[in-house]
Parts: C-alpha cells; sequence; structure tokens
C-alpha cells in the first residue's frame, strides 16, 4: 500500500457533557487549512452515545464529513472502546492526518492508537503545517523547557498524529449554512468483552477561575511590593472578568496560591488579552504568555524585559494607572455590556 | 538491627573522601556519608588543586581526574582603586608533568574523587545529615543521621563535617566562632569561551593561570580576592574576615560585585555569562581555635579541624593530608583492636609533626596581626601603587627626583618609623 | 503476592538546566541527572501496593549505563529489584520504539515472575509525551489506564483493580481486569524521605543489566532512531519578540490610549462569545 491510497485530514472530535470541547473545534479551524492545502477533505470523527446530533456543529466549524459511532458502549470514554472505533475507522478510511486535543482523553487515546496502527504521534503540538506536494505533516512543539521549538516529522508511516494543545490555533467562526456529508459507523463491541468498566464518575466544582481556560488573564508582579499591593490585581481582574496570574516570585513570595503561576514551571496561557502589571518579563514567565492575543505590559521600569514581549506598553506606576483603567472600565462597561465575559 | 561498620566518616569533602579512600584501600568497611546531593554539590571554595598531596593519596591521579587547567603563572595584584601593582612567576616546567597544582571545579573533582573511594569498596549514602554522635560510656559508637531507623554504629567515627561542624560541637569539640576566626568567601562561576580565556590571560591553549587579590579587592578590609582560569570558565571570589565585614556593614554580593567591576578586574570578566553563585565560611583562626582532634572512638579532619593556612589560602591540601594520617591511625587501631583516644593520639601527633602543623604554628599570629593593623590593607597597598605610578608614568622628572616625591609621599619621619615597624613585623609572622 | 513493575526513566533535571543563550540549546551536561519525578510517584504507589497485599516491586529502565543511579534511587524509595536495559541499539528512540523495547524486557522479566501490574509515571519531564506508558500496554495487550490519581483495591484473586482516573472536575471511578497499566498522577502520594536501611541497600545494589541479545523475540528493526517513526527535522528559536508600542504621555493619557486600542479589538471577545454558545 503507498502513501497515495492515505487521503483527507481528520479530528478527533471529542465530546463533554453533551457537547463538542472547544479543542476540537480549534483543530477543525486548523484542519481546515491543512486539507485546503492538500485539496483534501476534512473530516470529523465522533464518538460516544447520543451524539450523533453533534454531527452537524462539526460541519458548521469546518468538516466535509463527519464519521459517527453513536452506541451506549460509547457512553463513558474508554481506551479500550473509543480505540477500536477509530482503528476500525482507520482501517476503512485511511486518514493522511489525525489530530486530537491536547487533553487527557485526546493524549490517553492517540498513544494508543499510534501503537496499535502503529504510527509516529508528536505531543503537545504548538504550530502545523503540511508540505503541499507530499503531504508531509510538520507538528512543531517547544522543545527542553520551551526555549526552542522543534518541529517533527513522521516520514515512513501513515497516516501521521499529533495532539495539539488547547488554545494554540483558531476555531473558524461557526457556519450554519456549511453543508457536509455525515456517515454512521458501528463496530462489533459487546460490553461483557471490555475489560474496563466505569463505575461512577464523581463531579468536584471548582470554583476558581482556571487561567488556562481565561479569556482575559490580569496577572502581578513582584512590583506591586506587597500582597496588600496585589490586591489591586484580583480588583481589576474582578472589574473586568477576568482571571488572576501571577509570576513566579510572587507565587514563591506566598502572595497567591501556585496554581495561577504563569510560566515555564506554572501554567502556559493564551488568553485574548494578557496584563502584565508590575513583572518584570523574564523568559521563563514570557513563555507561558507569550502566544496571548494581546499583551499589554505596566511596568515602572522602562528597560524591563517585557516590553520586549508585549504589543502594548505603558511605562508607569501601577497605583496610578490600574485604579484609572478600573474606572474607565467600569464606566466602558457599563454601556458595553458584552465587552467582557462574566465569570 | 542498625548495622555496624568499622568507620564511619561524616563529609564527603577533600579530607573525608581521601580519608575513606585510604580505609578503603586498606580493607577497612567504610561508610562515607554526604550531606549533598552527591560529593561536591555543597563544596565551595577550593579552585586550587595541590598535585603533592593528592598524589600522596592516588599517584599520577592528574591522568584521569577531572581537572580545568594545570596553573602555569601565579599573579599576585595588590590593588588601589584604579591601579594595581602585579608581580607573579609564570614557568613552563609547571605546563609539564608531574604539573604543579591545578584549578579544579570541586562539585566535579570531589565527584570523581568519591567514585574512586567507592571503586575501592567504601560504601558513600548521599543526601544524609548526620545529626549528632552516639556516645556510649563517654566513647562515640556511631551516628544519629536525620534519616528514618537512621542510626548507625561504628568502632571509629571520623569528622570531617566542615567548618561548621556540627558534630564537633556536639561532642563539645568545638566551641562557637568568633566573628574574627570565620571568613565568609563568596565566590562566582562566569562562563566564558576557552580561547578568550587564553587570550585575556596569556595562556597556551589548556594551560591556566591564577591571580591573588589584595587591597582594594576587598575595599580595603581584611581579606582577598582570587581570580582563576577553569576550562571554559573564571572562579571569582573574595574573602574577608567575618568580623570586616560586620564592622563595615558589608554584604557579601556586595564585595563580589565591587570586585567584579573594579576596573583592574574588568576587563578579565567582562561579558562572561555568571553560571553559579556561591558562599561559604572558611576557617581562618588556624593554630589558635584548632579544636581538640582526637576523642574516644573520634578523629576530627579537615575544614573542621580548623586547617586552613590563611595567608596561603591553603585548605584542601591540609584537609587530604588531615584525611589520609587519620586512616593511617584507623588502620593501625584496628589491628590493635583499640579505639581508645590514648591509641588515636597517633593521629593528632602526625598531623602536628607534619606540614600541616608546621604551618600552622609558623603563621598563628598571622590574620591576627593584620587584623589589628588594618594600616597594611588601607594605606600601604595604595602606597605602593602611588610609589609605582610616580616611578613608571613618565613625564620629563628625573627618576631621583621621582624617589624624593615617593618619599614624601610616605609621610612624616614619625609616619616612615611606623611603617619600617609594621613592615618588620609583618615580615616576623609571615617568615 | 503481587509483582508490581514500576517503569522509571533517568533525565536530566529541567529545573536547573541552564541554556546556552547563544545557540538557546541546553546545556546538558550542566543538568544533573535524576530520577523523572514522575516516576518517583510510581515506585512509591508500588512500594505501598506492596505493604498493603505482599509481594514485589520491580523497576525496569531503558538507559544508558549512568541510569543505574536512578535505579539505586528507586531501591531507596523500597523498591525490590531493578533491571536495566543498555544498547546502543535502543539509542535514540522515540516514544513507540522505547515502548517496543521496554515490552520486551518486560516480556523477560514477566517469564520469572509474572506480572500482576504495570505503573508508570504520568510523564517525562524531559520528553513531555506520556505516551510510553499506554503504548506498553497496548503492546502487551493489557488495559492502559492513565491519570490515575487513587487506587482503591486490588484483588489478584479475581484479578480486579479499582482505581480512580482524574478528570477535569473530578474523577471516575474505574475498575479493570488484572493485569494493567497505571500512568499515575502526581497527587497521587507524597514520596517520603527513605529510611537509613534503605539508603544502605541502594548503596549496595547491583541491578540486572541486559543488552538487546538478552532479550528475546526481539525485531531489531523496530529499535532505537530506526523503529522510531518520527525525527525531529528541526530546532529553532522562537522569533525574539519585536517589542511593543509604548503608550506616552502623563498617566490619564496613557490610559484613554489603551482603552481606545481595547475598544477596538472588541472582535477578540466576541470570538469567545460565539464559541461558547
Amino acid at each position: 500500500m503507498s502513501f497515495e491510497d492515505y487521503r483527507g485530514v481528520w479530528v478527533f472530535m471529542e465530546v463533554k457533557d453533551g457537547a463538542i470541547v472547544p479543542v476540537a473545534k480549534e483543530l477543525l479551524g486548523a484542519g481546515r487549512q491543512l486539507a485546503d492545502k492538500r485539496k483534501t477533505e476534512l473530516a470529523g470523527v465522533l464518538i460516544g452515545d447520543g451524539v450523533s446530533a453533534l454531527a452537524e456543529e462539526a460541519i458548521y466549524y469546518g468538516a466535509d464529513q463527519v464519521y459517527v459511532y453513536d452506541a451506549p458502549i460509547f457512553k463513558h470514554y474508554r481506551t479500550e472502546t473509543y480505540m477500536r472505533a477509530l482503528l476500525a475507522c482507520t482501517e476503512k478510511y485511511k486518514p493522511e492526518i489525525i489530530l486530537y486535543g491536547a487533553t487527557s482523553t485526546g493524549k490517553d487515546l492517540a498513544s494508543a492508537v499510534a501503537t496499535d496502527l502503529p504510527t509516529g504521534l508528536t505531543a503537545d503540538t504548538t504550530q502545523l503545517d503540511v508540505e503541499e506536494d507530499t503531504g508531509l505533516l510538520l507538528a512543531s512543539r517547544p522543545a527542553f523547557g520551551g526555549n526552542i521549538m522543534a518541529t517533527i516529522l513522521c516520514k515512513k508511516y501513515r497516516p501521521q498524529m499529533a495532539t495539539v494543545r488547547p488554545k494554540v490555533v483558531r476555531a473558524l467562526p461557526r457556519d450554519a449554512s456549511r453543508i457536509g456529508t455525515i456517515t454512521r459507523e458501528s463496530i462489533e463491541l459487546r460490553e461483557e468483552d471490555v475489560r474496563t468498566k466505569v463505575l461512577e464518575i464523581v463531579r468536584q466544582t471548582v470554583q476558581r477561575v482556571r487561567i488556562d481556560e481565561a479569556d482575559i488573564i490580569v496577572a502581578g508582579g513582584k512590583g506591586l511590593g506587597s500582597p496588600a499591593g496585589f490586591q489591586l490585581i484580583h480588583e481589576f481582574a474582578d472589574v473586568i472578568g477576568a482571571a488572576v496570574g501571577a509570576s513566579r516570585d510572587v507565587v514563591e513570595a506566598g502572595w497567591i496560591g501556585h496554581h495561577h503561576q504563569v510560566g515555564q514551571t506554572g501554567v502556559t496561557v493564551t488568553p485574548k488579552i494578557y496584563f502584565a502589571i508590575g513583572i518584570s518579563g523574564a523568559i521563563q514567565h514570557i513563555v507561558g504568555m507569550q502566544n496571548s492575543g494581546l499583551i499589554i505590559a505596566i511596568n515602572k521600569d522602562p528597560g524591563a524585559l517585557i516590553f520586549q514581549s508585549c504589543h502594548y506598553g505603558i511605562v508607569g506606576d501601577a497605583f496610578e494607572i490600574v485604579p484609572m483603567l478600573i474606572e474607565q472600565f467600569k464606566h466602558a462597561l457599563g454601556k458595553e455590556s458584552s465587552y467582557a465575559r462574566k465569570v | 538491627m542498625p548495622e555496624k561498620f568499622d568507620c564511619i566518616v561524616v563529609g564527603a569533602g577533600p579530607a573525608g573522601i581521601a580519608c575513606a579512600y585510604e580505609l578503603a584501600k586498606a580493607g577497612v568497611n567504610v561508610l562515607l556519608l554526604e550531606r549533598g546531593e552527591y560529593p561536591g554539590s555543597k563544596n565551595v571554595m577550593g579552585g586550587v588543586l595541590y598535585r603533592q598531596m593528592m598524589e600522596d593519596v592516588i599517584p599520577e591521579f592528574y591522568k584521569e581526574a577531572p581537572l580545568e587547567r594545570p596553573i602555569v603563572e601565579q599573579r599576585f595584584m595588590m590593588m588601589d582603586k584604579e591601579s594595581a601593582l602585579t608581580f607573579g612567576y609564570k614557568g613552563l616546567e609547571w605546563a609539564r608533568e608531574p604539573y604543579n597544582n591545578f584549578t579544579v571545579l570541586r562539585a566535579k573533582f570531589d565527584q570523581w574523587f568519591a567514585g574512586k573511594a567507592v571503586e575501592q569498596g567504601a560504601l558513600l549514602i548521599n543526601e544524609t545529615v548526620a545529626l549528632s554522635c552516639i556516645v556510649e560510656n563517654g566513647k562515640v559508637v556511631g551516628v544519629q543521621t536525620d534519616r528514618p531507623d537512621g542510626q548507625l554504629y561504628a568502632d571509629v567515627v571520623v569528622l570531617a563535617d566542615g567548618v561548621n561542624s556540627l558534630l564537633a560541637k556536639s561532642l563539645g569539640f568545638h566551641r562557637e566562632f568568633k566573628p574574627d576566626e570565620v571568613a565568609l568567601a563568596t565566590m562566582e562561576i562566569l562562563k566564558l569561551d576557552k580561547k578568550v580565556i587564553e587570550d585575556r590571560f596569556n595562556l597556551e591553549e589548556g594551560q591556566g593561570c591564577t591571580i591573588e587579590l589584595f587591597g582594594d579587592a576587598t575595599k580595603g578590609i581584611l581579606g582577598t580576592g582570587f581570580l582563576y582560569t577553569n576550562k571554559d570558565t573564571l572562579s571569582l571570589g573574595v574573602g574577608t574576615l567575618l568580623s570586616g565585614m560586620i564592622k563595615h556593614k558589608l554584604k557579601p554580593h556586595h564585595l563580589l560585585d565591587y570586585v567584579k567591576n573594579h576596573p583592574m578586574i574588568r576587563p578579565f570578566v567582562q561579558g562572561a555569562e555568571s553560571q553559579e553563585y556561591l558562599a561559604h565560611l572558611i576557617p581562618e583562626g588556624g593554630y589558635h581555635s584548632m579544636p581538640k582532634v582526637v576523642g574516644d572512638g573520634v578523629l576530627v579532619v579537615g575544614d573542621a579541624a580548623q586547617l586552613v593556612n590563611a595567608i596561603h589560602r591553603e585548605g584542601s591540601n591540609m584537609a587530604m593530608t588531615s584525611g589520609r594520617l587519620a586512616a593511617e591511625t584507623i588502620v593501625l587501631a584496628k589491628q590493635a583492636g583499640d579505639f581508645s583516644e590514648a591509641f588515636l593520639d597517633r593521629y593528632r601527633k602526625e598531623l602536628m609533626g607534619s606540614f600541616v602543623g608546621e604551618d600552622l604554628k609558623k603563621y598563628k599570629d598571622s590574620t591576627h596581626h593584620f587584623d589589628k593593623f588594618p594600616q597594611y590593607f588601607e594605606q600601604y597597598i595604595p602606597m605602593m601603587n602611588r610609589a609605582a605610578s610616580q616611578m613608571f608614568t613618565v613625564d620629563g622628572t628625573s627618576k631621583r627626583e621621582k624617589q624624593k616625591k615617593i618619599w614624601r609621599d610616605i609621610g612624616s619621619a614619625k609616619e616612615k618609623v611606623k611603617i619600617a615597624r609594621d613592615m618588620y613585623r609583618a615580615w616576623k609572622v609571615m617568615k | 503476592m503481587l509483582h508490581i513493575v514500576a517503569c522509571i526513566k533517568q533525565v536530566p533535571d529541567t529545573k536547573i538546566i541552564k541554556m546556552n543563550p547563544k545557540t538557546n540549546t541546553m546545556d546538558r551536561a550542566s543538568a544533573p541527572a535524576i530520577l523523572n519525578p514522575y516516576d518517583a510517584h510510581a515506585v512509591e504507589e508500588a512500594v505501598r501496593l506492596k505493604q498493603r497485599y505482599g509481594g514485589t516491586v520491580s523497576v525496569l529502565t531503558m538507559g544508558p549505563p549512568p541510569a543505574v543511579k536512578a535505579i539505586r534511587k528507586c531501591i531507596e524509595i523500597g523498591a525490590d529489584e531493578g533491571y536495566m536495559i543498555s544498547d546502543r541499539a535502543f539509542a535514540g528512540a522515540d516514544t513507540l520504539a522505547t515502548s517496543y523495547a521496554l515490552t520486551k524486557a518486560l516480556n523477560k522479566i514477566a517469564k520469572e515472575r509474572p506480572i500482576d501490574l504495570i505503573i508508570c509515571g504520568k510523564m517525562t519531564i524531559d520528553g513531555d509525551t506520556g505516551q510510553v506508558g499506554p503504548g506498553i500496554a497496548r503492546r502487551l495487550d493489557i488495559p492502559p489506564l492513565t491519570s490515575v490519581k487513587k487506587i482503591v483495591e486490588i484483588d489478584k484473586e479475581k484479578g480486579i483493580a479499582i482505581l480512580h482516573r482524574k478528570l477535569e472536575d473530578g474523577y471516575e471511578v474505574v475498575s479493570s481486569t488484572m493485569p494493567c497499566l497505571f500512568s499515575v498522577e502526581k497527587d497521587i502520594n507524597e514520596v517520603p524521605y527513605s529510611t537509613m536501611p534503605n539508603m544502605l541497600r541502594a548503596a549496595r545494589y547491583n541491578p540486572h543489566i541486559w543488552s538487546v541479545n538478552d532479550l528475546e523475540d526481539v525485531d531489531k528493526a523496530q529499535l532505537g532512531l530506526k523503529g522510531s517513526p518520527t525525527i525531529v527535522s528541526s530546532v529553532w528559536a522562537p522569533q525574539k519578540p519585536q517589542g511593543g508600542q509604548m503608550l506616552d504621555g502623563k498617566a490619564a493619557d496613557q490610559v484613554s490610549q489603551l482603552l481606545g486600542i481595547m475598544l477596538e479589538k472588541k472582535e477578540l471577545f466576541q470570538v469567545k462569545g460565539e464559541s461558547t454558545s
């Protein structure tokens, strides 16, 4: 069998709580570009129990084709059942590329599928491209702590596979006028043959805004002087409905908990807007936020490194600037209620 | 049932490793305890390894040990604010086997050296702190470590746990230091291209140079600085007596920053990338602050025994020699089945009879002398610089006239007598 | 009596690794080699199960000879036996070739003493993929269970393990037939300070070391660089930031300029509004 027999770009459509997860929609956006470049089809693979209705959503977000495995056996994600479905589908239609969100489910499934096929799998990709003529997937990811990027290829095997980090590629706007094909698939799989059972799901509600999911982050650094000074960050974040982030030294000083830490040893974030207030901009911080949509830096020190990595910078005293911003935003938000999402 | 060894050596620095190596080689069942992640990880100073004392332990070690550069040149720099009087010796006989001294990075070297001890049969346990000696009937019979089920027993315990020896204190051998008995040394390792190092220090490929710094390197406070060439790093450090720092209200890193930016030093280190910053106490009390080094079932070696020659900055050689001598005595004690203080006292006698004891006695008053008379550092070094400047500046003045000016600069007749007296005193303590 | 095998790796300590600022590459020599921190939790969990149910804990690693140190670290934690496969033929392996080689070693270990459970750390700090564990499970055709944060019960007689898998917003209780493979989360346990008897045992311990020829049924084409479908084609530094546009003036001017920019970029917010609908 030659590589020419493998055609099409696939995206694993992870479903959670009855909806397609955001990263799957983002991958349809990225997959669309790859498929167009290769002049081939973009397909979603949808697996679950009662998920057929979501197939159209996948089309609205860019898919030409959706393969649907809808059966009670797929009620909960299990490596064994989902893998069997995806392997059967791959065997039948032979895609050139399969993309998964780098979620715990996506990574679990991709690892198992890659071993069985077998093929190469690149983890936690942040940039994707494809060679137009050969179809070679160029999957790039930060390596060695994020200071350098490595491009990883899979030359001798098909399909090529990658897990892709959430929020590194853009979803297309939802377009309900798009049309595509929905194909129902099924496999022979009996519950008694499956070796794992999900006995119970326990939800533990998390109150705090997760910084890795926030659209807007207001992050503060040592420049705020003290835990009392850092309150300004909380106040501003509250007003604009943002999550609170922090630099490493602030976390180490105990001003705020570790799950707020942005950077190499903290969380990588890609919000739409990132405010860096009183943050000097050490490399280890920058790698954790550099892909944010709009980066605004406020710092007293005109030589602060953060000004090299921001889109807009203000040299000034945070304690003067931020209270004014809070006032202005309150005013603007009164009129433009859709301006920021309340969390 | 806790294990019993013939000997436990606490601390894998130069003294402890040398001791464990010799013991293991002689077939003694020895356990070497190290608190750091690996031997050398907590070790700071040094930088110069003395070939002779190392060869007493491992002949021709230089053929395989991780050494930085053989030292072919030693310079001494008497520094003022923007001048320096330098003298030194460079000899290519030091570039050939058997060499003279080497620069080393302790983190690498000690790891290698400890590996040699393990090859000989010593058991090395890292990341473990010995908290106290276990004493039964007035005799040391083991050590209590910080680990669960952490008692260890042995016929004899060697304390090589460094300048601030917890264990020697726990036995009452040590009292707390006075600030004028310890120096606080800080050091930075600066990364620089090999070729650039060789160009800046005027060296052939692979050769090394050391520069000892006096005077303004320590802002005139009693102490010294150093700049050593490693393979692709420089070691830059300063050390002053703790008492001097306290008196001048200086923080250790201030001095290091000061010397790093000193116009006489800056050209050597410019553009180098700071790789590591280390701080360490060095015993400088010498002979007068040597603790008791022998007890029933226990010996003290290396920095823990305050074995440092402050004047010549020699510590690791004394450490290794003391470790080796301790091992010799333990081997004999094992044969005799006698680990009493009376038997082990042989170590103290051997130590004091060796170059270690001789040097410690010889320089016993040196640090105190210079500390009592700050004019050596505060006045005389700047004076020497002014004198040299006068002498070497070509400005049409005759040499005779210059000498007169230098003489005037030294001050009144009373001053001149004082200087003469100070120089005599210095000569007396140094000789 | 259980036989649990923990798969572990020696890694450079990326926390303290130094970067060469000129080439932007990792100065590997500057980083001490340590036991992958995630794997310490895997070994600890195996030791706890041994204490609960009785049995033997073995550890397995693939690596160059100095990786013996990582095995000794596992003995310090409380493992009984250590196995290492070390051969030039394994060098350059990606996750697929790694899981192949480890599987061959596991088969050999299982011949001596059948394996009930395999435990891996969530991922390594140098590779960051988490792919090797599930890969091994697939090759052995046993269930892979990732994101394990608690092991509730192991019933060897019935051949059932019950555990908690971490989810984004909680956990699920799962049962699995045995043997199976767990990839465990860091918060599954705390690795305590090792006891002195374990330290002494580790310092004296010499692991079993196997070369490729000691393993059976090995297809050499599937090993090392040759057997790795993925290759690193290029390593490059991300573009240096250009530097931001500075908003000058008095504080009030700066704030109003900024507000103007934010309102221009209003679409940034609206994208989100749609994608959550």
